[in-house]
């Protein structure tokens, strides 16, 4: 079917719109037809002309407020859909507030949510890929039954390009009573304190994994990163053992990343992990297991203790000042 | 308190994976396990349940075979009892079904608090916990790295990109909590006997009241046309660190640009 309108679900935080916003943007673009932005925030009108210059012809705009996304944008995604403003497709992408939307509006339209997809396409069914078995894998999945059609993005999947848009039509739409499903208040807001690039916009990332031993050993890899300008990240692994928090995790479950570089340092490479960088261009193992999977994908494999080569590395670069 | 936790049994991901060429799903035949993302929301509920002075887990899980294995490993944890939901109804449910069954399963267990991990380990798909929660009306606060439970309250640290928020919620609720946020407790020797003979009620998608339009294939709503390797990436140069393996690092990212 050729696609008539789609809508993408747009973030933003601080007045700035996530990336992942404007590769979706760019993606839907190249389905043709017309592009919407449906923004779920309060200052619709400061992040509109970006929304436009990425090809958005129009920003629907429902104001949560203090609540959690989730169950009032959803809402007011229906009320728009039931009232005649019909998408195709509906494109979201795979992050925390994309889940929340997409899975609420999945159950209020009875409309599957395809999730992970690394593509689409509209030539006769709307398809969409995804990669499983960390990565080596292509799965492609049509929608069947009725539009809309829900899908949910890998962040990193499309690359993001203007269009030269015009500023786009800003149409504040209204958030239905969603009763108790949207009480979830945000009562306080906490940034941490981040210094260096963000782990997923970093073009250099080095990761750590369970085979450093211990949590405080995860210094070496904060410190490695910051030599090279990078960010660091982790396996899932050590995740789970709580040595450092949730958002540093590289992997199916965490961040996609794709840098010009990733060191995988005391990392085996489940395909947990392989799925979360496999993307890099140039890939650097170091672990003392030489059947490790990670060597598989690595551009340079050395095998050796992380405790020793790591350290050196270290001393090695504060030498070149 | 009475806390529901959604625990999916899974084939051991360590493990290679496998789709049966036929219904180009994952394979789930033999011993699956508890899936590792649900061991946090186990310890988390005891440990609220604990907390509140009163109350008990329930589990809801749904697998083929009245596969029973991961669930009596949570039990051992210290789960007061289970439901499965075993169908061959249910083959080919996507995560709208699953979210249908378990709602529908939750409903029977009288939950003040319903705890899910972020996603599965094998499915992964992450839309589930908002699914459950709108399919039961309820509040839900998704990527939880603290909770608090308190009049009636969930109060919840959420993962956000920048840091993370407090979020509060009236209960019931749905919470899906992240890993690492509890240390989940290896089951006692007392536990895994006592685990043994804790009731596990088994209900199909009748006794649920759902069509069996509902779920499996019919409800999912999608076909999967295409299976196809993907293009694989090749092992490069390997070396062996006998003291000097950081210079050939150094090298490399100096070819690299980066230095």
């Amino acid at each position: 079917m050729a696609v008539s309108t789609t809508w993408v679900f747009a973030e933003a935080a601080d007045g700035k719109v996530a990336s992942i916003t404007l590769e979706l943007l760019t993606k839907a673009r190249e389905l043709g037809g017309t592009v919407e932005a449906f923004y779920g925030g309060a200052d619709a009108d400061a992040v509109a002309e970006t929304l436009g210059k990425y090809g958005a012809t129009k920003v629907y705009a429902a104001d949560p407020g203090d609540a959690l996304p989730g169950a009032p944008v959803a809402a007011a995604m229906a009320a728009q859909i039931e009232g005649g403003n019909r998408p195709d497709l509906i494109l979201f992408g795979q992050t925390y507030d994309g889940r929340d939307v997409a899975g609420r509006l999945s159950v209020k339209l009875d409309r599957p949510a395809l999730t992970n997809g690394i593509d689409i396409s509209a030539n006769g069914k709307v398809e969409v890929r995804n990669a499983i078995f960390g990565g080596n894998t292509l799965v492609q999945t049509a929608f069947d039954g009725e539009p809309p059609f829900l899908a949910l993005f890998r962040p990193k999947s499309f690359p993001a390009e203007e269009s030269g848009g015009a500023a786009p039509e800003v149409v504040k739409v209204d958030v239905p009573d969603t009763g108790t499903a949207g009480q979830s208040k945000v009562l306080d807001r906490h940034v941490e304190e981040h210094t260096g690039p963000k782990l997923d916009e970093a073009a250099v990332v080095v990761s750590g994994g369970r085979g450093l031993g211990s949590a405080e050993k995860y210094e070496m890899i904060e410190q490695l990163a910051k030599l090279l300008k990078g960010a660091p990240g982790a396996s899932r692994a050590i995740v789970d053992a709580g040595w450092v928090p949730y958002a540093y995790q590289v992997g199916q479950t965490g961040k996609v990343v794709k840098p010009n570089v990733y060191i995988a340092a005391g990392i085996s490479g489940a395909t947990q992990h392989l799925v979360g960088m496999k993307g890099a261009k140039n890939i650097i193992a170091i672990n003392k297991d030489k059947d490790a999977p990670i060597f598989s994908v690595a551009d340079l494999g050395v095998v050796g203790d992380v405790h020793k080569v790591v350290p050196k590395l270290i001393e090695a670069l504060q030498a070149r000042g | 308190m009475n806390v529901v936790v959604c625990a999916k049994q899974i084939p051991d991901p360590a493990a290679p994976g496998e789709l049966d060429p036929n219904t180009k799903t994952l394979k789930r035949e033999g011993k699956l396990i508890l899936d590792d993302s649900d061991a946090y929301g186990v310890e988390m509920g005891l440990q609220l349940a604990d907390k509140a002075g009163g109350g008990e887990v329930t589990l809801i899980s749904m697998a083929p075979n009245s596969e029973v294995s991961g669930l009596r490993t949570a039990l051992a944890m210290g789960a007061a009892k289970a439901i499965l939901v075993s169908d061959p109804a249910l083959q080919g449910s996507d995560s709208l079904a699953t979210a249908k069954v378990l709602a529908a399963a939750i409903k029977r267990a009288e939950a003040d608090l319903v705890l899910t991990a972020t996603e599965s380990t094998d499915g992964y798909t992450g839309v589930l916990p908002a699914q459950l929660a709108e399919i039961l009306g309820w509040p839900s606060i998704t990527f939880a790295k603290h909770v608090e439970v308190a009049d009636g309250t969930a109060k919840v640290q959420r993962q956000t990109e920048e840091g993370y928020d407090e979020v509060v919620a009236p209960l019931p609720a749905v919470v899906s909590v992240t890993a690492g946020v509890v240390e989940p407790r290896y089951p006692s020797f007392k536990g895994i006997m006592a685990a043994k003979n804790k009731p596990v009620d088994e209900v199909k998608v009748a006794d649920l009241g759902l069509s069996e339009d509902d779920v499996g294939w019919k409800g999912a709503r999608q076909e999967i046309v295409e299976v196809a390797p993907a293009e694989e990436r090749k092992a490069g140069e390997i070396v062996e660190d006998e003291g000097e393996a950081h210079e050939r690092i150094v090298q490399f990212l100096e070819q690299l640009k980066v230095l």
